[in-house]
């Protein structure tokens, strides 16, 4: 349990993160996002003691992070993958970090097995490739035993298969009960791992709800359809209210088909503000063939997107939606 | 790999787990300190810098000693002679202490231990503890076989020490005390500064730049400013002979004692307050 109160970080006329309060639950695991710059790391650096908050305060178990008596216990933490002394050997690393909690070398192998390194063991961490990095920060975070796991970006550099193998671990340790904080930049990968979000763009909180409501409540859901007559039924769908562009090829939107063809068929049209029935209703009722009528839900990178459009921080000239 | 077990005990079963304590950080200090290839070498430095170059020194200072004027030979100082190499060997240490904090700064393994270590003043304690204690015992040694090399070296071209004769086992032993003090120093230098080039710069200016800048300044300036110079009146513990305006030998430790407590502070302070 990770409880955030009114919290503040300046660094001087800078606002970093901008009164977030919440509170973040065991038995789940919960995907915090937002754009580049929004304070994520920031708050997760205050979770952990690391930066003291201008205002506010943050509880992990009801105490203030410093004074835990058991930290790697309570909570643990991979924030930055990189940050080892390359000279030293991984098995030495985890040692170091171990010995500090009075955790037993057994435990250190055993962490080592979890994450697939006992065979670099004994090599220098300096060596290793970006994914293998994080597989030792993940070790690190796992020795305690803890309670509380705080990841930020786990996935990145890691292969399809490291991936795969980081959403089923952090399913399983929210499974068994612990509270799990998951940072991303990957709406994608949130929708496959995350039970819980936390939004903030620019430092403020801007949701914090379940996955599939917040999917629900976006108002990014469409109709894409195919037909001989899509003129004929984009000029009735526009007299009935709604909105209609000329749609991409593919259906799904976070992946559009690129190519001689895409988004040039003059027989697509995406319709926003009806649903698929009254689509079909209407084209019916005025005898139009319909060959593809394929309701599409928002990607969560879309609502994602749509949230924060206001609040990205740094923005390529001309990329506004 | 996907279906191994992550927990030992789960997280109902937390009475498995009790609380870190200071012997905890230092033997995770300890770890840290022997398991980087710099400690090695900048102790190995140490050694053959303080033994080698101390012998060296007496080998040529003991032949040249028949063609010495009476007032040289008056202040001959065969201890000193055979410990010359510590002066330059002392660079070695301030170097690795400076390293190992500083270090992990550069490399960001800081956030890591003060993750683990929350309670800030515990890491800088057992750090320089342990660099300290590690020090004191290489220097020891270092000091002692210098001087019984430069001694075997002198002898026969010139007089030589003995451990027994005054003040001569004090400024031997010595020597490890000194370089234990530059140790906690160095560790101090490295919290406070944090950036690895510029604590050493520091430390290289304190010990060898500044005291030689000092030489220039007229009598009434420079007399005191030696006499008061921590590393300068430190070193007094490891000379059997003061000369005018220097400390006695524990007057002189305990201003350098003094000082390497007031930066020692400092840092404790910055290191706690300070975000990471």
């Amino acid at each position: 349990m990770i409880e955030a109160r009114g919290l503040v970080k300046r660094y001087g006329s800078t606002v970093a993160v901008n009164d977030l309060s919440f509170s973040i639950r065991p038995g789940m695991v919960t995907g915090f996002l937002g754009p580049n710059g929004a304070g994520k790391t920031t708050t997760m650096r205050m979770i952990l003691g690391l930066d003291a908050p201008t205002q506010g305060s943050v509880t992990v178990g009801g105490r203030s992070y410093r004074d835990l008596p058991a930290p790697m216990h309570e909570v643990g933490a991979l924030l930055d993958a990189t940050a080892v002394h390359g000279g030293r050997r991984a098995r030495d690393h985890l040692l170091c970090l171990a010995q500090s909690n009075g955790i037993p070398r057994s435990r250190v192998d055993e962490v080592l097995r979890t994450v697939g390194l006992e065979g670099v063991a004994r090599r220098r961490v300096k060596g290793f490739s970006l994914g293998m990095g994080q597989r030792l920060g993940i070790a690190s975070a796992l020795l305690g035993d803890p309670a509380v796991l705080i990841f930020d970006e786990p996935v990145n550099g890691l292969d399809p298969d490291g991936i795969h193998w980081v959403r089923t671990l952090m399913r399983s340790l929210a499974a068994e009960g612990r509270t799990v904080l998951v940072s991303s930049h990957l709406m994608s990968e949130m929708a496959l791992t995350a039970d819980h979000l936390l939004v903030i763009g620019k430092g403020r909180l801007i949701a914090d709800t379940s996955v599939d409501e917040f999917v629900r409540s976006s108002s990014q859901h469409s109709v894409h359809v195919r037909s001989p007559q899509a003129a004929d039924l984009a000029a009735r769908c526009r007299e009935a209210g709604a909105t209609v562009r000329a749609g991409s090829t593919s259906p799904v939107a976070a992946a559009p088909v690129v190519g001689p063809d895409a988004g040039t068929d003059p027989d697509v049209i995406e319709i926003t503000g009806m649903d698929s029935a009254e689509v079909g209703k209407l084209a019916a009722a005025h005898g139009i063939t319909l060959f593809e009528l394929i309701p599409v839900r928002a990607s969560l990178e879309e609502a994602f997107m749509e949230l924060t459009q206001d609040s990205v921080e740094y923005q390529a000239a001309g990329a506004t939606r | 790999m996907t279906g191994t077990t992550i927990a030992r005990t789960g997280p109902d079963h937390r009475a498995a787990f009790r609380s870190s304590t200071v012997a905890d950080v230092l033997r995770s200090e300890w770890t840290k300190l022997r398991s980087v290839r710099s400690t090695f070498w900048a102790l190995t430095v140490t050694v053959v810098l303080g033994i080698g170059l101390g012998a060296l020194i007496s080998a040529v200072t003991a032949h040249g000693y028949a063609r010495f004027s009476p007032s040289e030979k008056l202040s001959w100082d065969p201890t000193g002679v055979s410990a010359a190499g510590m002066y330059i060997a002392q660079l070695a240490i301030a170097v690795l202490g400076v390293l190992c904090i500083s270090s992990e700064y550069s490399s960001g393994m800081i956030r890591t231990s003060l993750i683990v270590v929350p309670k800030r003043g515990r890491i800088l304690a057992a750090k320089s503890l342990v660099f300290a204690a590690v020090t004191f015992v290489v220097g020891e040694v270092t000091i002692f076989v210098a001087f019984f090399v430069g001694q075997a070296l002198i002898s026969g071209h010139a007089p030589t020490a003995a451990l027994g004769d005054p003040g001569v086992a004090r400024a031997v032993a010595g020597g490890g005390l000194y370089l234990a003090a530059l140790a906690v120093l160095s560790v101090a230098a490295g919290t406070l500064l944090r950036r690895p080039a510029a604590a050493i710069t520091c430390i290289v200016a304190l010990l060898f730049v500044l005291p030689g800048i000092a030489q220039a300044l007229p009598d009434s300036w420079r007399n005191p400013v030696t006499e008061f110079w921590p590393t300068q009146a430190g070193s007094q513990l490891t000379s059997v002979y003061h000369s005018a305006h220097t400390l006695q030998a524990w007057p002189g430790f305990g201003v350098m004692c003094l000082f390497v407590a007031i930066v020692y502070a400092i840092a404790w302070t910055l290191l706690d307050r300070r975000d990471a």
